[in-house]
């Protein structure tokens, strides 16, 4: 297993891992994975058992991925959501905004240039799940 | 028009450093060209037959001198001394060294411009009509909406990896200069009975392979809505497009597989889902943008009588000049068309001469139009005599605004290394053909767009006459399209048959044009004559 980057200061959750079809018949799961093709909503249920979201990413072009981490942010879910597969370090930034708080990708990442690219924009154009205040929020105050 | 205030220039600042470290990591082979090829794309980089090729974005076509002289200088500093005007309001520049476009963006950034989002998978410049703010049939200028949703679509981090790219167009009247309904999401502003500002939203249109004309998803959405509302647009489409073949990926594709009436409630019901989080923007945000768009300080007494002694200037006033809103102007446009040129093309110094002339006599704005003309919106009318001297003395008046040699063209195979076939030297051949002023004239309006490829990036689908250039065996064949519009009553071309070689498609094209002339009734466009009579007739003058 690649070293996982967190951005969470509670333990990482080591419960096995289902598929959402899985998740919704095993009550005592508490871990998913959640693919490109998923409808993540099927999840909405079932949030309170929820602990780990793992958002798997087949080609960093497909970005489904972040709809389904935004959704379930957008739901109230607090818990880690974790992106896996081909997670590229110029995308961390848009990830963390959609809500994703660790990375486990299939390349390791340069640990600079991650927090280089967190820390190059100061502001943001919109809102999203992470706690960014929108430029039009500062010029209005 | 809108000026950056300092939050706006910190995001132009930080993409220019982003992007230079990112172009350090490809030069330095940290990045695969895989992995790098969509960064550049996002910063408007593309890589062409014989260089990069970068697009600039100008926001819904508008610019003010400062930037146009910047456009000038980048072509002198870093390209061949010229630029091409895109379909998109955008302009490009097709020489570029990757070592330098980090510099180049930098240039721009003096300016309050950029290239974020001009080409890949993302939500490009956002069109609008070149009138804007200047033309009386417009509810308000929609503008201000256009730069909203720019705002709010800029490095967007839910819609940054899309399925393919997505263009937005707003306009506010019942004229569509702007080709609305043939982009991916359409805003038209309307009211309703009470007199409330929303929006007629329309879905799914596009060019390309598959062309669409957009259908109409929502009869009014409140105007407050607009950045909600295209979310959920956009949500739908991320989730639900098809991502297993680039050329079924557009929204077009996902709406004509669904249907309108499926889409539409499928949009509906993501709105509702994302409403209770309030992503929408206050309304004193949208005020705080419209004063930046509430027009120049005209002056009342401005004289209505323009002198039209001189027969030159004459024509070009009737063809090239509209009629303003306020008493005493009127809307010049420029046609980047002369007969041996390359459609949309400008030189730096023509770049220049717009730029002062635009200062001295369109309060410091220039539009650029999706025909790939420039457009000064506020003119004097006792100043058009004056303004078209000095353009004719610099090659910028040719009087053929929506005449055959107004032509849309795509760089085709002289640049582009996605092109079956040129485009440039057919416009050429086709304009020298036409060249005749008078014969234009009697032709009426009559849109000729060309394509070197299936992509459509000259719009052939939507000329009334549409040439469309492909490989065949190995050489060039041009298709031949009749009856598309881009205009408030979009329609698509028709293929006629049979594809024609180079100077066959200009003969062929003569021959279309005769058969209208022989046809057509008072006051009838090509267009309308082709609506009237159908295909056969021109079918029959071409191939029998």
């Amino acid at each position: 297993m690649t070293d996982i980057l967190r951005y969470r200061d509670d333990d990482a959750p080591m419960e096995p891992v289902v598929t959402i079809s899985s998740f919704a018949d095993q009550s005592n799961s508490s871990a998913v994975l959640i693919e490109a093709g998923d409808d993540v909503r099927e999840l909405l249920p079932h949030l309170d058992r929820l602990k780990l979201a793992v958002i798997d990413f087949p080609r960093f072009r497909d970005g489904r991925g972040y709809s389904s981490a935004r959704i379930l942010r957008e739901a109230g879910y607090k818990g880690e959501i974790r992106a896996i597969g081909d997670v590229l370090v110029d995308q961390i930034w848009h990830m963390r905004r959609c809500g994703f708080d660790s990375f486990a990708p299939n390349s390791p990442l340069d640990q600079k240039v991650v927090e280089e690219s967190l820390n190059r924009y100061e502001h943001v154009y919109q809102p999203a799940a992470d706690n960014a205040v929108p430029i039009w929020k500062l010029r209005h105050g | 028009m809108y000026q950056y205030d300092k939050y706006d220039q910190k995001m132009v600042d930080a993409r220019v450093e982003e992007f230079r470290d990112q172009a350090n990591r490809r030069i330095a082979g940290e990045m695969t060209e895989d992995q790098f090829k969509p960064l550049r794309l996002k910063n408007g980089l593309y890589l062409q037959l014989h260089a990069y090729m970068l697009r600039v974005a100008i926001p819904y076509g508008t610019l003010n001198s400062r930037q146009m002289r910047m456009l000038a200088t980048i072509a002198r500093k870093y390209d061949r001394g010229y630029a091409h005007f895109t379909t998109r309001q955008n302009i490009q520049y097709n020489w570029i060294k990757l070592e330098q476009a980090a510099d180049i963006l930098a240039d721009l950034a003096t300016v309050e411009m950029h290239a974020i989002q001009t080409s890949g998978e993302s939500i490009r410049n956002v069109s609008s009509d070149q009138y804007a703010g200047a033309t009386a049939d417009e509810i308000v200028d929609p503008r201000p909406y256009a730069e909203l949703i720019r705002q709010a679509t800029s490095f967007h981090p839910e819609f940054s990896y899309m399925p393919r790219k997505f263009k937005i167009a707003v306009i506010a009247s019942d004229e569509d200069r702007a080709a609305m309904r043939l982009h991916d999401l359409g805003f038209k502003l309307v009211r309703n009975d009470k007199g409330e500002l929303g929006f007629e939203v329309y879905v799914g249109g596009g060019m390309g392979r598959t062309p669409f004309v957009s259908p109409l998803i929502r009869d009014f959405l409140p105007v407050e809505h607009m950045f909600s509302y295209t979310e959920a647009v956009l949500r739908v489409w991320n989730r639900w497009a098809r991502r297993d073949n680039i050329h079924k990926q557009r929204i077009k594709i996902l709406v004509h597989q669904w249907g309108a009436e499926k889409m539409k409630e499928r949009i509906e019901a993501e709105w509702q889902e994302i409403l209770p989080n309030a992503s929408d923007i206050p309304h004193k945000e949208l005020e705080r943008i419209a004063t930046y768009f509430e027009g120049p300080a005209f002056d009342d007494n401005a004289a209505e009588d323009i002198d039209l002694s001189d027969p030159d200037f004459k024509i070009w006033v009737d063809q090239n000049v509209k009629p303003h809103k306020h008493p005493g102007y009127a809307i010049a446009n420029i046609s980047l068309k002369p007969a041996e040129g390359i459609p949309g093309d400008a030189s730096a110094d023509q770049i220049d001469l717009m730029a002062d002339l635009a200062e001295q006599y369109s309060f410091d704005e220039l539009r650029v139009t999706h025909a790939q003309n420039i457009v000064f919106a506020h003119v004097k009318k006792s100043d058009l005599y004056a303004l078209w001297q000095k353009l004719d003395a610099a090659g910028l008046a040719p009087a053929n605004l929506d005449l055959i040699s107004d032509i849309i063209a795509c760089p085709g195979l002289d640049y582009c290394s996605l092109a079956n076939a040129r485009s440039i030297p057919v416009a050429q051949k086709i304009a020298e053909r036409f060249s005749d002023a008078e014969g234009q004239r009697d032709l009426g309006e009559l849109k000729l767009k060309i394509s070197g490829c299936i992509n459509a990036c000259g719009h052939h689908h939507s000329g009334h006459i549409g040439i469309l250039g492909v490989d065949r065996k190995g050489t060039e064949n041009y298709q031949l399209l009749l009856g598309g519009s881009g205009a408030e009553d979009a329609s698509l071309g028709k293929i006629t048959g049979p594809g024609f070689d180079e100077d066959g498609i200009v003969d062929a094209v003569e021959t279309t044009v005769s058969k209208y002339k022989e046809l057509r009734e008072d006051g009838e466009r090509f267009l309308d004559t082709y609506r009237r009579v159908g295909m056969a007739p021109f079918k029959e003058a071409l191939y029998d």
